[in-house]
């Protein structure tokens, strides 16, 4: 609900709906991609979170790093959600839209709430970017934005005069308008400014006058809201912090939480860590965080290419290392052949990948979960292997401890899906004590295991998995490869017999996990009744709102969301039969709907968003209506 | 290579039980044979020893030695050996790949694994053609060659794997062929070089490519068609009839002849192992007007990938604990009482 309006608007982000102090309020910055929108939304989600609001982010920008100025296609926006409630989605209408330009109100507008709140740069409506936008006439003169409130004055002028005394030049003055845009969002939120000016004092600790000149920009944004606030349709507004449990909170987003999920699983192993990786959008995030966390034991290496990067991350946990790849879809699909050879050499490996729009490049920058085939189904051959999905930035840091467990566990590469909502945005962390998590400490081959003497790399212990045999171990010498082998020793064999053998081996192993694994819950609701909504990944917060909202409303409506995408939980089939109706939103064309109807012949239903962005909490609930109507 | 105390072993040491499955009169016969006397003179580890390869008919190299072997996937085998390598330094790891699996499809992994030097040995099996896959031509296939995919001769041209080695990088580059009496020497040198040292190791197909080398290999033409190196020593062949000077005016080689054993008068080079541009220019050499240059072309080492990243690893790592929980709760943390 809209905190900064003076009418009550439709569509709640959460909480309680006739309460005259809103719970929550969704901001969206949009502006040009050089315009430093992602950095003013990181910075405004810091201070929130300092405020103690539970909140969630969506940064949405474009593939082209400095796209031409001015132009639909290079807006970049960061939307953020936050409030003294439980927030789960980034929401879904904002209430106050920031547009630095022409392109960014255009291509934003149409999200806002009606009687929502623009706050439009004037500066930077002039004749060329409106041109560039496709504005015939100025919107902020032509009537063209009734149904909302705006608020248009000239924040390039006062950015401008704000710094005049630093004596930047005219692009480097106008650099700072971020920052007095974010005074006044600080402002309008009532939140310290104080984490910020530090913030900008150690970053620009080399050249005092930038950080003294954003500060001042940034003061003059806030002193603006101060005395604007008398007229008009600016109002300043206080939530009060979310309640949540006790305990140390920081913001994570994705791409940190997998990056210190993967230490901590490796610590939990006793193992180092070796990651290969090739850049890629979204993935990329983990390989910089570790590569500068060199003192946990961790290498990173940057290969020639994806399949480098994971065949690197093979060679590494044949040498006893824990080896981890990362990339997207098209660079998953490379590592294709590589993975296989995991498998049949059954070798530890996590594999995360982080999912765009797709097929080919796709959607680089956008996300989807359009990946789920390729994780569970997609190599050559019988090929099994495990997939685990995280549903959101913090719960990224317990799923990459247990890819991690299940990889040594049970000598397997595992597949971790995150995606490109996920591994980008922000929420609230309570950090957790890595004390707390039980250790599973890897015990290597040392002796031979065979009768005689005999080393039998292939033997398999009570899970199904095989040794793990460093290179280098004295007295334990044996060849590996991607040939089909004999059951025991691993000399190459592909007789019937033997083939049959090892295929029934690596199959009944991944099966054998969902033996492991925890028995799906319902997360929301009771076990039984009309309706299911089954999600995995990312769209647990939108899925989760829609069915806390239609519960309130008294329907009979439940939330069943999985971890372990493959193998599946022991109990999943069992639990979704004993609903009338399964409906499974998901971001692709209807994948987990499928592998449900095939794994358990119940009649799933799918619901489906392929735009590269995430569901809304209104379609889920629209989709609950209609499904129960 | 690595420094290890020499451990003793014996030929026999490093068979395996294993069933040797090329064709018989295959060259990989001979050159495994020649691997496996060169690992006991060098006192290699078994356990500390590694082959890695790609897919191939030499990739079934690993099989065959008793050590630790990896056969991994087409043409890779160069980016598991850094893993490998990087994960566990100490290991001694060879390479062995043919033309289509190091030239071919793994032509991007060869080039890397020498510009980042890696320490490892790259045995690279030149017998210009797909073997396992029954004879298709290959990237180091000469001009017209028919096979089942070029039935009226292949149009493209080859390519020369050490230039290509060179190109990339590569800090020791050598030449030998399968059944020479100097390939064990060889293979000593190029353990003896710390970082990536690459061998093309002309081999004899002799189901699809039969005698493609014969024109220098054979009796009848090895006089006048091998020209072995040794650094300090003139670049003379046919007996030391014949020798390599350098035309200064159009940088370039040249045969010349030399008379009663004065090498000197005839402008005779002297072979530098160090010398980059005159390494250039061996490898180059076209085989015909002038002999196949073999032996250590070039060998000037220098400071390995592994060595680099443990370095930067130690220095980054240097006055600080892995401490994770700390790790978690760093930057700005708010508390909720």
């Amino acid at each position: 609900m809209a905190t900064v309006l003076e009418s009550e608007p439709e569509g709640h982000t959460g909480g309680s709906e006739h309460a005259p102090v809103p719970e929550a309020v969704v901001v969206r910055f949009a502006g040009d991609s050089g315009d430093g929108m992602q950095l003013t939304g990181g910075q405004f989600t810091l201070s929130t979170a300092l405020a103690g609001n539970d909140l969630a982010t969506f940064p949405d920008f474009p593939a082209e790093i400095r796209a031409p100025q001015g132009t639909l296609f290079g807006v970049s926006a960061f939307q953020i959600n936050f409030g003294s409630t439980e927030i789960d989605t980034a929401g879904d209408a904002p209430d106050v839209l920031v547009a630095m330009n022409p392109a960014a109100l255009k291509t934003n507008v149409g999200a806002l709430k009606a009687g929502g709140l623009i706050i439009a740069d004037t500066g930077e409506f002039n004749k060329r970017n409106l041109e560039k936008a496709k504005y015939d006439v100025s919107p902020l003169e032509d009537g063209s934005l009734e149904k909302w409130q705006v608020l248009a004055f000239d924040i390039s002028a006062l950015t401008l005069e704000a710094v005049k005394p630093f004596g930047l030049g005219n692009k480097e003055a106008l650099r700072c308008k971020n920052m007095w845009t974010l005074g006044l969002a600080l402002w309008m939120f009532d939140r310290d400014r104080q984490p910020l000016i530090d913030w900008l004092k150690g970053k620009f600790a080399k050249m005092p006058v930038l950080a003294d000149a954003n500060i001042a920009a940034l003061n003059a944004g806030h002193a603006y809201g101060e005395t604007a606030e008398l007229s008009g349709p600016l109002k300043q507004y206080h939530l009060a912090p979310a309640e949540s449990e006790p305990g140390l909170y920081r913001t994570v987003t994705g791409a940190e939480a997998i990056s210190y999920g993967l230490v901590a699983g490796a610590q939990l192993a006793g193992l180092e860590l070796f990651f290969g990786g090739y850049p890629i959008t979204p993935a990329s995030a983990i390989l910089h965080n570790l590569a500068r966390l060199k003192e946990f034991g961790v290498t990173t290496f940057q290969a020639e290419d994806e399949i480098a990067a994971i065949a690197a991350a093979i060679g590494a946990s044949y040498g006893g290392h824990l080896g981890v790849t990362s990339s997207s879809g098209p660079g998953i699909a490379l590592k294709g052949e590589a993975m296989g050879l995991a498998i049949m050499t059954e070798l530890p490996l996590v594999i995360v990948n982080s999912q765009r729009g797709g097929p080919s490049t796709g959607l680089p920058t956008k996300t989807e979960q359009s990946d789920l085939y390729q994780a569970v189904y997609g190599r050559n051959g019988d090929a099994p292997m495990p997939v685990i999905a995280a549903r959101s930035p913090s719960d990224a840091f317990e799923c990459a401890i247990e890819a991690c467990r299940l990889a040594v566990q049970y000598m397997t590469p595992v597949m971790l899906l995150t995606d490109g909502y996920i591994a980008n945005a922000a929420e609230p962390w309570k950090v957790p004590d890595p004390a707390s998590f039980t250790p599973f400490p890897v015990t290597f081959l040392e002796e031979p295991n065979g009768p005689d003497g005999a080393v039998l790399p292939y033997a398999r212990d009570e899970k199904g998995a095989r040794p793990w045999i460093k290179a280098g171990t004295p007295g334990l010498m044996h060849r590996i490869g991607g040939i089909e082998k004999n059951p025991g020793t691993g000399n190459i064999d592909y007789s019937p017999a033997s083939h049959q053998t090892m295929t029934d081996a690596r199959k009944g192993k991944i099966d054998g996990i969902a033996a492991s694994i925890p028995a799906q819950e319902v997360t929301l609701g009771e076990a039984g009744g009309k309706l299911a909504l089954v999600g995995w990944g990312s769209t647990y917060g939108p899925i989760h709102q829609a069915v806390r909202r239609a519960r309130r409303k008294g329907l009979d409506v439940s939330q069943i969301h999985v971890r372990h995408v493959w193998p599946l939980p022991e109990n999943l089939g069992e639990l979704l039969k004993s609903y009338e109706m399964v409906l499974v939103p998901e971001m692709n064309t209807g994948q987990f709907k499928t592998v449900l109807r095939d794994q358990y012949l119940v009649d799933a239903k799918p619901l489906n968003k392929t735009s590269g962005q995430p569901f809304t909490i209104a379609e889920i609930e629209a989709a609950i209506a209609a499904a129960l109507a | 290579m690595n420094d290890m105390t020499p451990i003793k072993t014996t030929l026999k040491d490093w068979e395996t039980d294993q069933e040797v499955r090329w064709c018989p009169g295959c060259g990989d016969y001979a050159i495994l044979k020649a691997v496996q006397r060169v690992l006991p003179e060098i006192g290699a580890d078994p356990a500390k020893t590694v082959f890695v390869s790609g897919i191939g008919c030499s990739s079934r190299f690993p099989y065959y030695v008793e050590s630790y072997g990896f056969h991994t996937i087409h043409g890779r085998a160069p980016a598991f050996a850094t893993g490998l390598k990087l994960a566990n330094p100490e290991l001694d790891v060879w390479l062995v790949t043919g033309d289509g699996d190091g030239m071919s499809i793994g032509g991007n992994h060869t080039m890397h694994v020498l510009r980042r030097n890696l320490n490892t040995q790259i045995l690279l099996f030149n017998n210009e053609i797909y073997g396992l896959t029954k004879g298709q031509y290959s990237p180091t296939s000469r001009m017209g060659t028919v096979s089942p995919t070029t039935p009226l001769g292949s149009v493209d041209r080859p390519a020369s794997p050490c230039a290509f080695a060179l190109g990339a990088g590569g800090r020791f580059i050598a030449r030998a062929y399968d059944v020479s009496k100097e390939l064990p020497a060889v293979l000593k040198a190029a353990h003896a070089h710390q970082g990536a040292a690459f061998v093309e190791i002309f081999q004899n197909c002799i189901v699809y490519n039969k005698d493609v080398f014969a024109d220098f290999t054979e009796k009848a033409g090895a006089a006048m068609g091998q020209l072995w190196l040794a650094h300090g020593e003139p670049l003379l062949f046919n007996k030391g009839t014949k020798g390599i000077a350098l035309d200064t005016e159009t940088l370039s080689l040249k045969v010349v002849d030399v008379v009663d054993g004065d090498w000197q008068a005839a402008g005779v080079r002297v072979h530098d192992v160090k010398n980059r541009a005159m390494a250039h220019l061996l490898v180059e050499m076209p085989f015909g007007p002038f002999p196949m240059a073999l032996g250590v072309i070039y060998d000037d080492p220098r400071p390995t990938f592994e060595a680099a990243v443990i370095e930067e690893r130690a220095r980054a790592s240097a006055g600080k604990t892995a401490n994770l929980a700390k790790l978690l709760s760093k930057g700005q943390t708010w508390t909720v009482e």
